[in-house]
């Protein structure tokens, strides 16, 4: 008994072991080099590559762009998880499977439907060129593509907490007088205000990364239709590391503060009374 | 308040649940809607509150109707089998809902509400525990909390669903004992759900038997268990045996032993229905032939097991120096007797 305990012991570390080897190589190690090779000169290089145009434009629009999805989504994802965890209506099960396309669908392929779609040769093109509204290769149209991309994220974090506690509080806050804004205000939300806080945090991480789906769209025209990540890949692509480098550290820096907001938001979810019996 | 359901239907999907039920309520009155799982009574509960919609039958509160009214505007107190509190809220807040989330021109002052929560804690002994959160209590605790909720509303109608079933045996007793003074002491029309017979006949004024989404019986408790109106009732109320008899001119009786008499009963096969305690071990006279194969002392009171045509039954008997497992002769003292 003794020995098969000691063995499984060394075998446990050496599986943890080579389960941070593994990070360390495929993860760490990668987002490091980004930091090294964009700051490792110094800062000067970085901070001129970042006061180019084309560069600001590319943040602003990447902010401009997660400003609008965001919110979309949350609401979209709040009001979808709402009606599929609570409610029993024909059709849920569809509506479970639509939430689920944008992540099982491949972002090129999700562009590529937009520009069938509202491109000129596509369904609506000729109208919407006859009232002089552009939507591909426009900025309402990558607006559009990271909408469709992040859709999943809030509703596939709420749906299954929402089921799991349940109307019972409802129905007891509706007994007590509540009316249903009041429910959902005052017992609903508080209930999932983590949760919808985490999926918010994934959506606009996916929101300001999307890749794929945004490029097909987004015509590529410098300083206009570029968001960070194309605009990282056509400097990559011009031989301009250092500035490309230095793009992809401020965009990965998004992605490590959404992080740390995520690790700080379930040690505050263990911490709490409230929800401590999650 | 005075409640009157008439012909209540409600159905989850195509299987129905209340299958057409009448019940009147009296101002103050506290009853328990008893019957196994399954026979409709939660539903019922569920539908007084305005949380199932029935599809047909009328609902009316103080002669008004009251199926017109969503459930947040029934003024019905509400108190959930597994308490429902929110989660997030402290036990102050928590009791303090229902009048915090008032029209403005309706609800009282902070001051107001907080002496009312203050009141209500004590009302439910708990006093103290205003800062607390729900999964910082214990399940009596929790239950007594949620009382309190309901009750900051002032209801004029109370309901309970299963209001002790989560709790262990002596904090039920304590709470059962508790909620009866408390009944007393406030009036208010109270209608609580429970598959509990004890629980039934101790706290309720009037039991109403449930099966099946229909009402079996209504009555005191002592109406009930003394004349229960079928064999379901009979067996639910408590240990129950039960042997074949026959039916001829109002007169029942087997194997020459006369069970009953001056039944109001057709002629034919019947069942004798009767309780452990009812039953006599006779040594002479007209008696029934069987086999007493099991024996237990308890206290004063011998349990024991008796075979009677293939059939077990349980009886209860005075302790006796003489009794002893092997061929008896019995017969039971009273029975009821229903038509087969």
């Amino acid at each position: 008994m003794a020995t098969s305990l000691s063995t499984s012991g060394i075998s446990r570390r050496a599986l943890i072991a080579l389960a941070f080897l593994l990070l360390l190589v495929f993860l760490v190690a990668p987002l490091v080099l980004v930091f090294t090779r964009a700051f490792g000169d110094g800062l000067e290089a970085p901070i001129a590559a970042l006061r180019e145009p084309d560069a600001l434009a590319a943040i602003r629009l990447t902010l401009l762009v997660a400003a609008i999805a965001v919110p979309l989504n949350l609401v979209f994802g709040l009001a979808a998880s709402w009606a599929i965890a609570k409610f029993r209506f024909r059709g849920r099960s569809l509506l479970v499977t639509l939430i689920d396309l944008p992540l099982s669908v491949s972002p090129v392929v999700s562009g590529l439907v937009y520009v069938l779609v509202f491109g000129a040769q596509g369904l609506f093109g000729p109208w919407l060129i006859g009232h002089g509204i552009k939507i591909v290769f426009a900025v309402p149209g990558i607006v559009l593509a990271s909408v469709f991309v992040t859709l999943p994220f809030v509703a596939r974090e709420l749906i299954p907490l929402m089921e799991a506690q349940g109307r019972l509080e409802e129905e007891a806050a509706l007994t007590l007088g509540a009316t249903g804004w009041q429910t959902f205000r005052r017992v609903t939300l508080p209930n999932v205000r983590w949760g919808l806080l985490y999926g918010v945090l994934l959506c606009n991480a996916r929101a300001m990364g999307e890749f794929g789906a945004v490029s097909v769209v987004s015509g590529h025209i410098r300083g206009l239709t570029n968001t960070m990540p194309l605009h990282i890949e056509v400097l990559y692509n011009e031989y301009n590391l250092p500035a490309a480098f230095t793009v992809a550290a401020l965009l990965a820096l998004l992605a490590l503060v959404t992080l740390a907001a995520k690790s700080l938001l379930e040690w505050h979810l263990n911490d709490e009374p409230s929800t401590s019996s999650r | 308040m005075r409640i009157e359901i008439s012909g209540i239907v409600c159905r989850y999907g195509t299987t129905p649940a209340v299958s057409g039920v009448d019940l009147t309520i009296a101002d103050g009155e506290f009853v328990a809607l008893l019957g196994p799982s399954g026979s409709g009574k939660t539903t019922l509960l569920r539908a007084m509150a305005g949380l199932e919609v029935p599809e047909a039958g009328s609902l009316a509160f103080d002669g008004a109707d009251a199926l017109a009214l969503p459930p947040n505007r029934r003024g019905v107190g509400f108190v959930f089998q597994h308490y429902a509190l929110f989660k997030h809220m402290t036990v102050a807040d928590n009791i303090a809902f229902g009048l915090s989330i008032r029209p403005r021109a309706l609800r009282p002052d902070k001051v107001a509400i907080r002496a009312k929560v203050d009141e209500l804690l004590e009302l439910v002994q708990l006093p103290g525990l205003a800062k607390r959160y729900p999964q910082q209590l214990s399940g009596g605790q929790r239950q007594r909390v949620a009382l309190a909720r309901a009750l900051a509303i002032e209801p004029k109608l109370l309901l309970l669903d299963e209001p002790f079933g989560a709790l262990d045996t002596q904090v039920r007793t304590e709470l059962r004992l508790w909620l009866k003074g408390l009944h007393r002491r406030l009036g208010v029309t109270s209608v609580f759900v429970t598959h509990d017979q004890e629980e039934a006949m101790e706290l309720a004024d009037r039991i109403v038997v449930m099966r099946a989404g229909r009402i079996e019986q209504v009555g005191t408790s002592a109406e009930v268990y003394a004349a229960p109106a079928s064999p379901f009732v009979y067996g639910f109320l408590g240990q129950a045996n039960q042997i074949g008899c026959t039916v001829a001119g109002g007169v029942a009786g087997t194997d020459a032993v006369i069970l009953a008499e001056g039944l109001e009963l057709p002629d034919g096969a019947a069942t004798a229905w009767f309780r452990p305690h009812q039953v006599d071990l006779v040594p002479e006279g007209p008696a029934l032939d069987g086999e007493l194969i099991d024996l237990t002392v308890i206290g004063a009171r011998v349990k024991g097991t008796l075979k009677y045509r293939g059939k077990l039954i349980t009886v209860e008997l005075a302790e006796k120096s003489d009794l002893a497992v092997g061929p008896c002769k019995w017969r039971p003292r009273e029975v009821r007797i229903y038509p087969v």
